[in-house]
């Protein structure tokens, strides 16, 4: 509260020093990690990025689900597609669609889009979250390593029965 | 504040003209600084103003964890979104804004003995943001505006709304501009000599970072009003880019708000000592130099941007500012220690820690916020704020437990503990129901960390944020979440509901005692009247000078060094235990 007179640019004294010196290695640490973990590490959200709109995405999504349907799941496309394949997920209030049916152990390279407004992609219980913007194709390479049922909850509010808004992914042995 | 209470802070004498202006200053008898008429209202309006906010932003925050908790389920959902929006909008733009509105005041014209140069302007700024505050809460009150604090497009609001938003925030670019005047004038008219207190500094930092948050947000919120009215188009991934040039760094107008309160309560209450002034200063300016580059940590898992912009500005830019605070958070309680060993407290590693006043809610305020910003909210946003540990927490419910303790247990509850000190000083009351009055921090504290401890376990296990119904009994598909989350469901509910008591506790202390309160008289000073704190009763020495000085300074913060010690460990723990749990994920790439 005190306004400093005089020389106050004093030098700090040596415990002062010890804890900025560490918080400063230890800032570091935090700063490598992320690269590292880019050439070293099995998750990272950069993903293949590409603009879209929505006509063109739902347009791809009816292609990919002719494509690989073999039924129906509560109402919404079943889609199986072989294993390597590019694999497509429209995002819009308040669906998923369609469904997926995936092998463990085999990777797809995910498209992530909406046609109207924000909405989040949370694979549940895995917990893994992006965010799906409109205009923009998320691309992400993923590789399932446990087989069974998992639901997509969307976690970006979209509108009034955003809680809704729940797909599903089926991943087989 | 000056040397020693006896002191006659600095008067300019000989001029004319400023003798006719402190003519009308009234000296306030604890601090014995002088005090403009024309600042102190507008202190005690903006804060009034804050805390009628608050109480919207409590009321709603009560429905909000009596639906999250699904046993009790209380609001329908379109209630629930609306709820969120105005409880989101109230407590961190309107009540803390209004609230850092009067800190600028104080720390510009009370706590440099300075006038203030242009009262009008003042009015006009608070009158733009009062607009500004009531049109956004009404168009959302008429359910205009369920488009939540974010806002992003294209979910769309009346264009009233976005209007709201701009205008409150030209009232506060006029409230900075008009702070950094006050600061020059009180320099050329010589109200204080030396540099700026660190509390000023503080402060200053905050209103820097205020003007490049707020020039952010004409740069979004004005095209986003003309898109609104169909006039033009706006890119949803731009907008989000913009829009966290001005949200986040709205956060950290609070932390450097937050962090020169800390130091204003640690001088008022026990007499804590800048331990270096140098080391602080420049942890502050670190602050304004990272912190709008670091706001870029929301959008780590956005499709629109690239690793290395992700990483640059989150990794390079953030742990800078991360380094500031961590450089606090050592400082502030080297100070206290400092300042309590100088009074005499010397025994053992702690003792000066245990004979503290925990009793006085400025005291007790201060340090819960410095715990609970450092050890929770400064962990945890760490961590999510990692680019690829994000790739976990984006969106669940681990982010709104970061900030309610950043925000809330650190700014909100420093906020609270300064109000203690401001209600004599400033509005020259008693303060209403002591005795609730001491223990409302305690109880602040401690509820706000059992909810949002809850909540980011909640995150862990994958609940999303911003939900109404976790049973998820609508839905297309049958969804059962783990049985974990009905626990922490309901712990978060308590933690809440204890928080929630103890915000309409000091909403009542503060509103009873600004109207009803009775006024400090000198014998209240002398006699150890009750509802004062122990710093206004008798202000600690805010200078030490002398060879005691030297020997404490030699054998240093030992106390500090052991917490700050606990508090690394803790950190690092946290940090790489995320790393393990991202490990066992699906690969993603
Ligand atoms: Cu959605």
């Amino acid at each position: 509260m005190v306004a400093p007179t005089g020389n106050w640019w004093l030098p700090a004294s040596l415990q002062e020093k010890k804890w900025v010196t560490l918080s400063f290695v230890w800032c570091m640490i935090l700063f490598a990690m992320m690269p590292l973990w880019h050439f070293r590490g099995g998750q990272n959200p950069s993903g293949i990025r590409g603009k879209t709109t929505p006509a063109a995405f739902r347009a791809r999504v009816d292609r990919f689900i002719k494509e690989y349907q073999v039924g129906t799941d509560h109402g919404y496309p079943l889609v199986a597609p072989p294993p390597g394949a590019d694999i497509y997920l429209q995002a819009q209030m308040w669906s998923w669609t369609p469904v997926l049916k995936l092998k463990k152990n085999a990777s797809y390279t995910l498209h992530l889009s909406s046609v109207d407004v924000n909405h989040g992609f949370s694979l549940y219980p895995v917990n893994l979250n992006f965010q799906v913007v409109p205009g923009y194709d998320y691309g992400l390479r993923i590789t399932p390593n446990i087989a069974g049922e998992f639901n997509i909850i969307c976690n970006e509010f979209c509108g009034i029965l955003h809680h809704n808004m729940v797909g599903k992914v089926i991943v087989e042995e | 504040m000056t040397a020693t209470t006896s002191n006659e802070p600095t008067a300019a004498s000989g001029a004319s003209l400023i003798e006719r202006v402190t003519s009308k200053f009234r000296r306030c008898p604890v601090t014995n600084l002088k005090v403009d008429p024309q600042a102190e209202m507008l202190i005690k309006v903006n804060a009034v103003v804050a805390v009628v906010c608050l109480l919207i932003g409590v009321i709603a925050a009560i429905g909000l964890v009596l639906t999250r908790w699904q046993l009790v389920h209380f609001l329908t959902a379109p209630m629930y979104y609306r709820f969120l929006t105005l409880h989101g909008l109230n407590m961190l733009i309107f009540f803390i804004i209004f609230f850092e509105m009067a800190v600028l005041y104080f720390a510009s014209t009370l706590l440099l003995s300075a006038r203030l140069p242009a009262a009008k302007l003042g009015w006009l700024a608070f009158g733009l943001m009062m607009i500004g505050m009531l049109l956004v809460n009404t168009m959302v009150f008429m359910g205009k505006a369920d488009v939540l604090f974010t806002s992003y497009p294209p979910l769309k609001a009346h264009p009233i709304y976005y209007l709201g938003v701009i205008l409150f925030a030209v009232g506060a670019l006029i409230v900075s501009g008009m702070f950094f005047a006050t600061i020059i004038i009180a320099k050329k008219e010589k109200a204080y000599e030396g540099g700026l207190p660190l509390v000023t500094f503080g402060a200053l930092t905050a209103a820097i970072i205020a003007v490049i948050t707020l020039v952010h947000g004409a740069i979004v919120y004005i095209p986003t009003f003309l898109w609104s009215l169909g006039l033009m188009e706006i890119d949803p991934q731009v907008f989000r880019m913009l829009f966290w040039g001005l949200g986040h760094s709205t956060q950290q107008i609070n932390v450097a708000a937050m962090v020169a309160i800390w130091y204003l309560l640690a001088g008022l209450t026990v007499g804590g000592v800048v331990m270096n002034e140098k080391i602080s200063r420049t942890a502050f300016f670190l602050y304004i130099l990272f912190i709008s580059m670091a706001s870029a940590h929301h959008l780590l898992v956005d499709p629109g941007m690239g690793a290395a912009w992700k990483v640059w500005n989150t990794s390079y830019a953030m742990y800078l500012a991360v380094l500031a605070s961590m450089i606090h958070g050592f400082t502030v309680p080297a100070g206290v220690e400092m300042g309590m060993r100088l009074r005499g407290h010397t025994q053992g590693l702690f003792g000066w820690l245990r004979r503290a006043p925990w009793g006085d809610p400025g005291f007790s305020g201060m340090w819960l916020s410095l715990v609970i910003f450092g050890f929770f909210g400064g962990v945890t946003g760490v961590t999510i704020g990692t680019e690829q540990i994000n790739i976990i927490a984006h969106n669940t419910m681990r982010i709104p437990g970061h900030f309610h303790t950043t925000v809330v247990g650190g700014t909100a509850l420093a906020f609270f503990a300064v109000t203690y000190y401001l209600l004599p000083l400033v509005f020259q009351k008693r303060v209403r129901f002591w005795t609730l009055a001491k223990i409302q921090p305690w109880m602040f504290g401690i509820g706000i960390v059992i909810m949002a401890v809850s909540m980011i376990l909640m995150g862990i296990f994958g609940a999303p944020r911003r939900h109404w119904d976790s049973s998820f009994a609508t839905s297309p598909f049958p969804m059962e979440m783990h049985p974990m989350l009905e626990v922490f469901q309901a712990t978060m509910g308590i933690g809440g509901l204890i928080a929630a008591t103890a915000v309409l506790i000091f909403i009542l202390i503060a509103v009873s005692t600004v109207f009803f309160g009775k006024r400090i008289t000198p014998e209240d000073l002398v006699n150890g009247a009750s509802g004062l704190p122990q710093g206004v009763l008798k202000l600690p020495a805010q200078q030490h000078k002398g060879p005691e000085v030297a020997e404490a300074h030699k054998n240093g913060v030992r106390g500090t060094m052991v917490l700050v010690g606990i508090f690394f460990v803790v950190f690092a723990l946290y940090y790489f235990t995320n790393w393990k749990l991202l490990s066992m994920a699906w690969k993603v790439g």
